[in-house]
């Protein structure tokens, strides 16, 4: 699906035609520049390979300084690779943000989430904890509870949901709705959140 | 507009209340503060009719800064206390007036919940300033 390489600027609320007040995430997408076309015959699938954002010279491999001196760009930080574009695009053409969205369409974005940590079940899962203070508790407020029966199954099932890394992962979050689309700022307005923290990088896709 | 990767410039903040401001228009209402005695007109939607009511009280906080500010009015109706929320930006704000100005000491006068009768009254401001 066509798309494009953003990064989050940060969240604001707008009004609707209704007067409804909706809160909404900007995104600075875009430009974007083509840095490798792949076809049938020699990829065996196509797509486009669009890069994103300035990187330094001399912080990039000498086999990616190749790449992107093939596509006519200077060094990109993020690349991500799309398809289905509606226009013909080329080696070094630039993408922008009105070329692809427009108001009032459903995007997908894909971005990684603000890490959390280590977590305990409430929090990582939504348990209840065990939801009394007295009557005998003593420090299993947060506890997860049972993970099993006993001699018959005789372990854990995988996938039980315990403890662990929370956060900091990729995450899609689908059909959210364009608000605004402003091509002078290179800003696209979304309703709703997206995840990641300020100034991380987003994929949006249609 | 530009961001560093990696991390944000200490602007950011202001640049997204750039672009609120650019996206949300707050009408340039008269100045108010708490303790002053406003009257606020605002359309309301009954289906598909729409009328103008007022609510006149004291104002007893402004919280929040540019485009998601908002402000408290409380009124005694029939001596129920009535406390009402309006968002700065409201687009159903269709007029504020000023009807008295309050002296009170502090930005935030939720002590007025407390106190009924004589005890609520707010004494009001003199300008003292030469002419």
């Amino acid at each position: 699906m066509p798309g494009l390489i953003g990064r989050k600027v940060g969240m604001t609320s707008i009004y609707s035609a209704a007067g409804k007040n909706i809160p909404c995430t900007i995104i600075e997408a875009g430009p974007c520049v083509v840095t490798q076309v792949k076809t049938l015959e020699k990829d065996g699938y196509e797509a486009v390979q669009l890069g994103y954002g300035d990187r330094k010279e001399k912080r990039t491999s000498q086999a990616m300084k190749g790449h992107f001196k093939k596509a006519g760009t200077s060094p990109k930080r993020k690349l991500a690779e799309f398809k289905g574009f509606d226009q013909e695009l080329a080696l070094g053409d630039e993408v922008k943000i009105e070329d692809i969205f427009k108001e009032g369409e459903y995007v997908f974005v894909v971005g990684k989430s603000k890490g959390k940590g280590f977590q305990g079940v409430v929090k990582r899962h939504g348990f209840g904890g065990v939801g009394q203070a007295t009557h005998g508790q003593h420090n299993r407020l947060r506890a997860p509870g049972s993970i099993g029966a006993a001699s018959y199954p005789a372990r854990v099932f995988k996938g039980m949901r315990m403890a662990g890394q929370m956060g900091n992962v990729r995450v899609t979050v689908e059909n959210l709705e364009v608000l605004k689309v402003m091509p002078e700022d290179g800003l696209i307005v979304i309703k709703g959140a997206v995840p990641g923290h300020k100034g991380s990088t987003v994929l949006i896709r249609k | 507009m530009h961001l560093i990767f990696g991390h944000l410039e200490p602007e950011v903040m202001d640049k997204i209340k750039d672009i609120a401001n650019k996206l949300v228009e707050v009408k340039n209402w008269p100045a108010f503060s708490a303790g002053d005695t406003i009257s606020v007109s605002y359309t309301i939607k009954e289906g598909a009719k729409e009328r103008i009511q007022t609510f006149q009280g004291v104002v007893i906080q402004r919280r929040g800064s540019g485009t998601a500010e908002t402000f408290t009015i409380r009124k005694m109706s029939s001596s129920i206390g009535v406390e009402r929320i309006f968002p700065l930006s409201s687009p159903f704000l269709e007029e504020i007036k000023m009807v008295k100005r309050g002296s009170v000491r502090r930005a935030r006068i939720f002590y007025l919940r407390e106190l009924t009768g004589k005890a609520a009254r707010i004494k009001e401001k003199m300008n003292f300033k030469k002419k």
